[in-house]
């Protein structure tokens, strides 16, 4: 029987976990990578397996977590956005001087393009600065291979070993056969060693030049030397690619014959770079190309400037998703081949935008009337798409948005009229870091509004579990930390919540707040509704009524423009509503414009009753 | 023997249209048929509303992606989302489209010499009480019309449909009347 799967790349790598007996896995979800933790999860329940599968608060605590299982011999894993790198980086650099004992690996997902990142860093730069091992997978089924040699590096090296898929691999399907999954736990056993795992800055020295030594012997690893793809062909002229680069690079260059004429080298780890391939290929080649995303970290261990070709020179782009159609491009101009490919306007889409009856629509509403002409600082997650509404002004990192807020204030804070400022941020990014930031700014009495959308969800990501939700990633029961007592914590006086579906309620707990932080100090509201996609809420919408725009509408469009809602549909022509026409032909310009809701997309908030000025939309079969 | 199979085909739409689910169809019916296959998604932010696209490719690849000019076919669940990826087409490539054919050819003229077919699979997925269906019904649609460019036929998708939604058995239920649905609106309207 076909035993082959359809396997997600996420899936493929949390499949590896499982089969090469990880036994501590934590992460803190982000696209691209969010996946492999929930794929690690059911994996566990499905084959009761014992082991430690955990979202945490964030990237910097996941390591730390899954770091310590290391220490104590068991095989770990921490997965990651890129961005999430940045939090967890300072554990990072302290891990690579005194290395692991159980087989560590950290999975760090970059997101070239980008295409749900604020950033296209490249977490292979990460692991030169910390000096550990990177491995690129090119497919799915090579990220899962790639976890039995993280892991045998790690182990035989005592060193974390970094694995860095890309968008293209996180998220492409394949078709792969499963191995046996690994049913027999080890026992953990932490010796200790104060000198290392302690280790002042007098020992920290002798362990970074341990490291050196590791990563001499790592860059002589037969393992996971590069591959060269076409052996037969003989050559002076070489092209080096690593990850989803080197993929395209093998199909394209089979697909025009250039396979025949020019040799072709896959980088498994690009760095440390194994020290025989650098020698021998700037030996043996006169011209060598280098593809890779997104920065030249291969390239930059090919020392030679005159025959290296890459991003450097400026033979391929800095920026941007490396596409199979510009590598096809850049192969072909460094084969002095025409490139025969007609050029094609990219069609605008549609920008992206909150699902129809979101509670963070009906928040950002709220916050325009109380905080008219304010300063709003938002942060990372759905509602960074209050965007769209106007209604959020800055997006840096996670947490920002408090910290932010507090920065504003210190800059206006001697001006005449101050801007009011209000901040947004999700319950999940709360958590994640903005409880400091809060902290800093009650120190400070910063006078803002922060408003914490919290929706009980990670809802961008996929709808994972916060600190407040009382479930883990097995869907197992855990404690739950109430937001409104943390806030309270925190030494903020004024701290409400409320339901932004009820938007006359919820505006005047708005305006409330605003003034209370220009006249007294910080407030916070907490506002309370399950994000739509949250299997509970979708069971509430059945019984709500439904909701139509009246003949009162004249089209004046005001609820599309200042709401947004992709249920609300303004009808230019006079589509509308045919049949209205013979009753009222005085007025036609009028006439030729109308909004009505589409049924299907609708989800029944009813916010938009309140939104129209003309009181045009109301219940269906009202009278 | 006949040549072993390659193709890559684009499958388009707006974020919750579904078009991950039908990508997933076809690519577990590869699977069935004994072929290799890779497909790539769009995730995250996009998936909020804005377009999504997925690449299919069945056969012996190595990346997962399709490049312009490349696509042995496109599966467009808006007439908006045709209008953005019929550059993946090559020559003499097919299409099928939810949408009205009016509405379409102003958007792309030159659709008409590729063998393109527009039908309302979204009025149809209303007509079967599911309106999420459009997806689905398409999806059954492109399987009749284009039954002789597809590696796989609707029997192979249905089978799919089972494994992707084993023991949920109200759903598989829903999806194998729309895909049926499709089916025969597509026998109905393309009768020759
Ligand atoms: S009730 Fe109004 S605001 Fe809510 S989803 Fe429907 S159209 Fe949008
Ligand atoms: S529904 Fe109300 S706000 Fe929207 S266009 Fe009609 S009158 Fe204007």
């Amino acid at each position: 029987m076909d035993k082959r799967r359809l396997m997600l790349g996420n899936e493929a790598i949390a499949q590896g976990l499982a089969e090469y007996g990880c036994q501590i896995a934590t992460s803190y979800p982000g696209t691209p990578a969010s996946e492999i933790l929930s794929s690690v999860a059911k994996l566990k329940n499905k084959n009761d397996l014992s082991m430690h599968v955990q979202w945490a608060i964030n990237e910097k605590v996941a390591f730390e977590i899954a770091y310590a299982g290391s220490m104590s011999g068991l095989k770990s894993a921490v997965s990651m956005k890129q961005v999430g790198l940045n939090v967890a980086s300072d554990p990072l650099m302290s891990a690579a001087y005194m290395g692991c004992k159980g087989g560590f690996l950290v999975i760090s997902a970059d997101d070239p393009g980008p295409h749900s990142s604020q950033t296209e860093q490249d977490s292979r730069m990460m692991a030169m600065i910390a000096k550990i091992p990177v491995l690129d997978p090119d497919s799915p089924e090579q990220a899962r291979q790639m976890i039995d040699y993280g892991f045998k590096l790690s182990e035989r090296f005592e060193i974390p070993v970094m694995i860095r898929p890309v968008t293209r691999v996180c998220h492409t399907r394949q078709d792969i056969e499963p191995g046996m999954i690994c049913t027999n736990p080890k026992t953990p056993d932490f010796e200790k060693n104060p000198a290392r795992w302690a280790a002042t800055p007098k020992f920290r020295f002798q362990l970074h030049k341990e490291l050196e030594k590791k990563l001499e012997a790592i860059s002589q690893f037969p393992d996971t030397e590069p591959i060269c793809r076409n052996p037969e062909t003989k050559s002076k002229t070489a092209v080096v690619a690593s990850g989803v680069s080197g993929a395209h690079c093998l199909e394209i260059m089979k697909e025009s014959g250039l396979f025949n004429s020019i040799s072709l080298f896959t980088v498994v780890q690009p760095y440390p770079l194994h020290q025989s391939f650098i020698t021998n290929i700037l030996s043996d080649y006169e011209k060598i190309l280098v593809i890779e995303e997104t920065m030249p970290v291969i390239e930059m261990q090919l020392a030679d400037r005159n025959k290296v070709m890459g991003k450097m020179t400026g033979h391929t782009p800095r920026v941007g998703e490396l596409l199979p159609e510009n590598v096809e491009q850049i192969i072909f101009e460094f084969a002095g081949k025409k490139y025969e490919a007609e050029s094609f306007k990219p069609v605008p889409g549609r920008r992206p935008t909150l699902c129809a009856g979101c509670p963070h629509r009906a928040s950002f509403f709220a916050i325009k009337k109380a905080a008219r002409k304010g300063i709003y600082t938002s942060d990372i997650g759905c509602y960074t798409l209050g965007l769209n509404l106007k209604a959020v002004d800055t997006v840096l990192c996670m947490g920002a948005a408090i910290s932010q807020a507090a920065g504003f204030y210190h800059s206006y804070k001697d001006e005449k009229k101050r801007p009011d400022i209000v901040a947004t941020m999700g319950d999940s990014t709360f958590f994640h870091a903005g409880v400091a930031a809060l902290i800093d700014a009650v120190v400070q009495d910063v006078r803002f509004v922060l408003v914490i959308l919290d929706n009980r969800t990670t809802a961008m990501t996929g709808n994972q579990p916060t600190p407040d939700s009382g479930f883990g990633a097995c869907g197992e029961k855990l404690n739950k930390v109430d937001i409104s007592s943390l806030v309270k914590g925190c030494g903020v006086k004024f701290v409400e919540e409320g339901d932004p579906y009820d938007t006359r309620a919820f505006t005047s707990l708005m305006k409330k707040a605003v003034k209370y932080s220009k006249e007294t100090g910080p407030a916070v509201v907490i506002s309370k509704r399950p994000c739509l996609l949250d299997p509970a809420q979708k069971k509430l919408v059945q019984d709500l009524p439904e909701y139509e725009v009246g003949d009162e509408c004249d089209g004046c469009a005001y609820c599309i423009d200042n709401f947004e809602c992709p249920a609300l549909i303004l009808h230019e022509e006079k589509g509308g509503q045919p049949s209205d026409q013979a009753d009222g032909e005085t007025d036609k310009k009028a006439s030729e414009k109308k909004v009505s809701i589409d049924p299907v997309m609708c989800s029944r908030c009813g916010v938009c009753v309140d939104v129209c000025p003309k009181k045009s939309i109301r219940e269906k079969n009202q009278v | 023997m006949s040549l072993p199979v390659r193709q890559e085909i684009v499958i388009s739409g707006l974020g919750g249209q579904g078009v991950l689910f039908i990508t997933r169809i076809l690519a577990q019916a590869a699977i069935l048929k004994g072929y290799p296959v890779f497909t790539s998604e769009t995730h995250g932010m996009a998936q909020r509303g804005g377009a999504v696209i997925s690449h299919l490719k069945v056969g012996d690849f190595a990346s997962p992606l399709i490049r312009p000019s490349h696509a042995d076919g496109l599966i467009s669940l808006t007439p908006e989302t045709f209008a953005m990826h019929s550059n993946f087409l090559k020559e003499k490539a097919w299409a099928v489209v939810n949408g009205q054919k009016k509405q379409s050819d102003k958007v792309l003229p030159e659709a008409e010499a590729k063998t393109c077919f527009f039908t309302q699979a979204d009025v149809l997925a209303q007509k079967i009480e599911n309106a999420r269906s459009t997806n689905l019904v398409l999806l059954g649609y492109s399987l009749q019309c284009l039954s002789d460019r597809f590696f796989c036929d609707i029997d192979d998708a249905k089978q799919a449909v089972d494994i992707i939604l084993s023991s949920r058995f109200k759903m598989q239920n829903t999806a194998l009347k729309a895909i049926n649905a499709g089916y025969d609106a597509s026998m109905k309207e393309n009768k020759t």
